[in-house]
């Protein structure tokens, strides 16, 4: 008996699932047309897509093309070069965006609508992941045509899924950035903390080349730990530290979902309190 | 809710930002049906009025509702719609993606092709925003402002920086949604457009009320004028004159704003022989606020 006034009725499941339902299609539709407005923006696309890709066909294969070795040069520095994109998508896309709606007042016209706030932020991660996935795709491709790149199947979705999934943490402190920063200098704070984070995380060169003092600086910077993943993935790093650099990208992820959350709120008492 | 519940209300409500009044214990109601235009000099709360009433901030002290609810809620958001000032809207999606997003946010929104015969955005609908002029623009804000077939519907400032043709042919959008029936709240600081549209008229100033009525009453009592003349009377005989609600003295001149310009000029030259440069002239909105402010203030 208590069972039967437990269960909801026919009528009100059907209305549950059907919202259910409806709220799914809310989320679909808003992570569709983000997607969409991210890829038709030019001086968006081209630097984030364009840089990695134009960085690596440089500096990991030209530079080195000819010697016996340059493949392995095009091997690791497609990894590095990999965890520089789908970063700076991240840290762009994700990052600047959000402080650019957030302060000329396009977020608040959508949350004067009856949208859901969450689908707003699960839209843009979901962006930043596919637009990731599209780098790692094209990166992946330029390395195996024009840097003789040879991995097994396992490797390159390995290294495919771990570059994409990777972004996670980025989209994190993206978020705490578009939080903190104005409109106007969000981008210009993003290149000033990311440029000198990702050389010194060894995207650029690799970290055994810089001075023995700042290799322990890397291991305190984020995406140090999204590179040697990638590296292991690559198999050019053996893979018993994968659970290490795993928990260190879940912690930073933390950290800066938790200044994201913080930052949200003192901009929810400034804006909306 | 029965007719003379008001949809969207303001009791004893107060807005402090940092240490700043935005509105000092306004009381208002609005709605069902009928267009309210907050009318007020920039800075006097009109904004924020309208932010109060959509959630998008919370009042320092007082009581807000939409719907008889809080209007965080998703329900009374279902329930209205709003226009408000935006500095960037993304720009490379076309106008039939914005209002289709939008329209996909309301469970029962609008079909797409009415709502872009309302906003007379017609042949415009697969062009992207950022290639669209500021007047399409606006109409493309008002395009999501209607998609959810809201009951009360908020416009802040829907024509800033309009020339006039394109502000009368937006006007013309506003009715047509009126004509259906809807409540409309709109801010402006622009009589005319006050006086073009709305039924009843709250003017406000400094974050208080100072006038509440209709369109004939509130302009009587905004149809100051300003006198200027050099004249030997001093600021205690000026003052004395009935319809004097202000009075300055720049270079030598007295510059007085009155609510009746024909009597005060009579006065003036029957009491002082000697008067010369007289001068009289319409005022600004705003300087019609103050006398607004200052009559009540004597009151």
């Amino acid at each position: 008996m208590t069972g039967a006034i437990a269960m909801p009725s026919p009528a009100e499941s059907a209305i549950s699932s059907t919202s259910r339902a409806w709220l799914f299609r809310v989320y679909l539709t808003e992570a569709r047309y983000e997607l969409r407005k991210q890829l038709r923006i030019p001086a968006f696309m081209i630097p984030t897509i364009g840089f990695p890709i134009m960085f690596y066909v440089l500096f990991g294969i030209l530079v080195h093309f000819g010697p016996s070795n340059s493949h392995l040069v095009a091997t690791y520095t497609l990894a590095t070069y990999g965890a520089f994109g789908v970063i700076s998508i991240a840290l762009f896309a994700l990052g600047v965006g959000v402080a650019v709606e957030r302060g000329q007042g396009w977020l608040a016209v959508k949350r004067a609508s009856p949208m859901p706030l969450p689908a707003y932020f699960v839209a843009k991660y979901l962006t930043t992941l596919a637009i990731s996935l599209m780098l790692m795709l094209l990166i992946c491709a330029v390395g195996a045509v024009f840097g003789h790149v040879r991995l097994s199947p396992g490797h390159w979705i390995t290294l495919i899924v771990t570059e994409t999934l990777g972004a996670i943490p980025f989209c994190a402190m993206g978020l705490a950035i578009g939080y903190l920063a104005g409109p106007n200098s969000a981008a210009a704070i993003v290149n000033i903390i990311y440029m000198p984070m990702a050389f010194f995380s060894g995207l650029f060169i690799p970290v055994e080349m810089l001075p023995r003092f700042l290799q322990g600086v890397a291991v305190a910077l984020p995406p140090y730990h999204l590179a040697r993943l990638a590296l292991e993935a690559v198999g050019i790093e053996p893979a018993s530290h994968a659970l290490g650099h795993v928990a260190a990208l879940l912690g930073f992820g933390i950290l800066f979902t938790a200044i994201a959350v913080i930052a949200y709120r003192r901009d929810e008492g400034r804006t909306y309190g | 809710m029965n007719a003379s519940t008001p949809i969207a209300q303001l009791l004893s409500v107060s807005k402090k930002y940092d240490d700043k009044f935005a509105l000092r214990d306004i009381s208002l109601d609005f709605g069902p049906g009928g267009v309210t235009a907050l009318l007020g000099p920039n800075g006097a709360g009109k904004t924020t009025t309208v932010k109060l009433l959509l959630g998008l901030a919370a009042p320092t002290s007082g009581t807000v509702t939409l719907f008889g609810q809080n209007p965080r809620d998703v329900a009374s958001r279902r329930r209205s719609g709003a226009m408000l000032q935006v500095g960037r809207v993304p720009e490379t999606l076309h106008v039939r993606e914005h209002v289709d997003l939008f329209r996909s946010y309301y469970p029962s929104p609008m079909a797409a092709d009415e709502v872009f015969a309302a906003a007379g955005l017609i042949g415009l609908e697969d062009r992207k925003f950022g290639d669209l002029s500021g007047g399409e623009k606006q109409r493309v804000l008002f395009a999501l402002a209607i998609c959810g077939n809201p009951e009360i519907l908020f416009l802040d400032e829907p024509t800033l920086g309009f020339d006039v043709e394109a502000r009368r042919s937006f006007w013309e959008q506003i009715r047509g949604f009126v004509s259906r029936g809807r409540t409309v709240l709109l801010t402006t600081h622009y009589l005319e457009e006050a006086d073009a549209l709305a039924d009843r008229i709250v003017v406000i100033d400094h974050g208080s009320v100072i006038a509440d009525g209709t369109p004939t009453e509130i302009k009587q009592r905004v149809s100051s004028r300003k006198i200027r003349c050099t004249t030997s009377l001093n600021e205690e005989d000026l003052r004395a004159i009935p319809g004097v609600a202000e009075l300055r003295f720049d270079r030598g001149n007295a510059e007085l704003v009155v609510t009746d310009a024909e009597g005060v000029a009579r006065e003036l030259l029957f009491n002082d022989a000697s008067l010369s440069n007289l001068e009289i002239s319409g005022v600004q909105l705003e300087e019609a606020f103050l006398a607004l402010t200052h009559a009540q203030e004597a009151a």
